[in-house]
């Protein structure tokens, strides 16, 4: 932040560029930290937003989780099994709609372009949003986590509650990559609808509302194809139950699905650029 | 076509103005900061630059003026690296404008149909004064874009003269060498455009480099140092707002006549022709031998009627068909020669 000259007039800027000319060169921690708090503050102000991330995991767990009592599951209480499920459709309801919704919405009122007009480094931008995922994501989470302490009577060993949490945060990439490649191939109102047609059902078929042997057998032949099956093996994993899936070929999987996201992105980003226009 | 053997510099009456002509800001160092060579983009089957040559030195106001799809906005973004040319070049400070180091010489207001709505304009401004090695101080970019009071305010909140601002404080916020401002008062009522105009002045006074894009002849004429016109991707003409007006200046003729576009064309003083039907408008400098001469060559003609064409008028049959004779002399009267609306083959730079 340049200190000099506060209270100076315009007819001073002159003076202020000469002076400041041996100030320190620009700090590039301070923009990250700057990206991630506007994105932070700019969803935490929308309402439209951030109701329906915390609403809908709440609801569904309350009502699935919470309310309908069955008995143990794998060894686990339905409300213990179903934190992991829920967790993961916390998390990747924040980062796909922060990021899906979001791109589309700047890119197409071209807000975008504006920034990268700037010298801002591109990655700023990624990082900001990511931030954001991950923020509103350990929110839910922490919701969540309540929720089962509480109503959902979830005993478990503090280092079970941290493990779970260690394993739902960095969930958020793969998802966060898959919003990036919706953002840069569909428009601003095409978007939101777009997030919700891919994230319901694939949620439903992963079996992130209702435990998977509970599927129809069909859904459970295609939840092994979809990412966040093998988001949610993994998290069940930690706590016990799940179909102990290999955590590397789940692992392997996202890594995979995260890559071919970015790479779809970055073929809807070079589009853009090609055909700007106005 | 410009002789690539040369050095090309006195062609198409675009690089004249640069160097020592006399204007000579305070302090101004006279370096080129942008230019594009030979430059052309294309869209789809839409050229939207078409062999551009185009320079720009430290301390000068330009005003890109031209109506919808003349190319503007293309041009400034082949200046600022956002696309890139087909053909020829762009450089801002003598750099490849996608460059960081050159991003970060210059701050540009693009048309933008949106802006995030729940930061506050002091959130905003910080954030884009952070990508800057060199930013103003909050305090002074708030004065220069005239939003005291209003840093606490959301984005969304604003009214649009004051939206408007808040993008032009983001242009300001680095100090650049280089402002882009594209179509700055575009969508503001007179008051707001006014207020923005001021902005942009005091900018100017304080010896800021512009590069303006508008389709309102007022706004060049008040702002700018030099005027270039473009019309489809074509420099159509190029000199002082005194110069640009001097040209357009003229009479609109009207009258209902069986003659043809062809013969109306002939006619003496006529530099601009359009025909609705029966009703045709003749654009002519000087209007007394034109209708001596339409009388005469029309006797059954009816509803003569003879306006003073007011500058977007001129302006308008300017940029409808009017081929500026040898585009290397913007200020010369230009040669009787006409086109018809539709059909313009001829372009300043290959007239020259």
């Amino acid at each position: 932040m340049n200190t000099l000259a506060t209270n100076a007039s315009p007819s001073s800027a002159t003076a202020a560029t000469t002076v400041t000319v041996t100030a320190p060169r620009r700090n590039l921690g301070r923009i990250f930290w700057l990206e991630a708090k506007a994105e932070a503050l700019k969803v935490m102000r929308l309402p439209g937003f951030v109701l329906p991330m915390f609403a809908f995991p709440v609801m569904f767990y309350l009502l699935f989780g919470v309310a309908m009592r069955y008995g143990p599951y794998q060894g686990l209480s339905m409300a213990a099994y179903l934190l992991a499920t829920y967790g993961a459709f916390g998390v990747m309801n924040v980062s796909l709609f922060g990021f899906g919704v979001g791109i589309a919405a700047e890119r197409g009122q071209g807000w975008l372009l504006l920034k990268r007009a700037t010298p801002m480094p591109p990655l700023a931008l990624l990082a900001g949003k990511l931030a954001m995922s991950l923020l509103f994501g350990i929110g839910v989470i922490a919701v969540l986590f309540a929720l089962a302490l509480g109503p959902g009577h979830v005993r478990m060993p503090a280092a079970a509650f941290a493990e779970l949490l260690a394993v739902l945060v960095p969930g958020a990439l793969p998802f966060a990559a898959m919003g990036l490649a919706i953002g840069y191939w569909a428009g601003p109102n095409s978007a939101p609808m777009l997030c919700n047609l891919l994230s319901l059902p694939m949620a439903f078929a992963s079996g992130l509302w209702i435990p998977y042997p509970m599927l129809p057998a069909f859904m459970r032949q295609i939840a092994h194809g979809l990412p966040a099956y093998h988001y949610a093996q993994l998290a069940l994993g930690v706590i016990g139950a799940g179909n102990h899936e290999p955590a590397a070929w789940s692992l392997l999987y996202l890594a995979g699905f995260t890559a071919v996201m970015v790479l779809l992105a970055r073929l809807g980003y070079l589009r853009d650029e090609g055909r700007t226009y106005g | 076509m410009r002789d690539k053997g040369g050095d090309g510099r006195e062609h198409g009456g675009f690089r004249e103005r640069g160097g020592d002509d006399g204007r000579g800001h305070a302090g101004g160092d006279r370096s080129v900061v942008a230019e594009l060579e030979w430059a052309s983009k294309s869209f789809g089957k839409v050229k939207a630059v078409s062999e551009l040559d185009f320079e720009m030195r430290a301390g000068e106001v330009v005003a890109l003026l031209g109506p919808n799809g003349a190319g503007k906005t293309t041009t400034v973004r082949l200046l600022m690296g956002l696309i890139r040319p087909d053909a020829g070049s762009a450089r801002l400070f003598g750099m490849e404008p996608g460059r960081i180091e050159a991003r970060m010489r210059v701050g540009a207001m693009l048309q933008v149909s949106k802006v995030p709505e729940t930061l506050k304009v002091r959130e905003h401004i910080e954030l884009f004064s952070s990508y800057y090695p060199h930013p103003l101080p909050m305090a002074e970019v708030v004065e220069a874009a005239g939003l005291g009071g209003l840093e606490g305010r959301l984005f969304g909140k604003l009214s649009g003269g004051q939206r408007q601002r808040v993008l032009f404080a983001l242009a300001l916020c680095g100090d650049p060498d280089l402002l882009f401002l594209d179509e700055p008062s575009a969508g503001l009522d007179v008051e707001s455009r006014r207020s923005l105009w001021e902005r942009i002045g005091a900018r100017k006074r304080a010896g800021g480099t512009v590069l303006l894009t508008t389709h309102n002849l007022e706004e060049a004429d008040f702002l700018a140092d030099r005027i270039v016109l473009l019309d489809r991707g074509h420099v159509l003409a190029e000199g002082s707002p005194g110069q640009i007006k001097a040209r357009v200046v003229g009479r609109t003729v009207r009258c209902r006549t069986s003659l043809g576009v062809p013969e109306l064309e002939r006619l003496p003083g006529v530099r601009a022709v359009r025909r609705d039907g029966e009703l045709v408008e003749l654009f002519a400098a000087e209007p007394e031998q034109l209708v001596a001469a339409l009388l005469a060559a029309d006797p059954a003609l009816s509803g003569l009627e003879v306006r003073g064409a007011g500058l977007e008028e001129a302006f308008l049959a300017l940029t409808c068909g009017l081929a500026p004779a040898g585009g290397g002399a913007p200020a010369a009267a230009p040669a009787p020669h006409t086109t018809t609306t539709g059909s313009r083959q001829s372009t300043g730079k290959e007239a020259a």
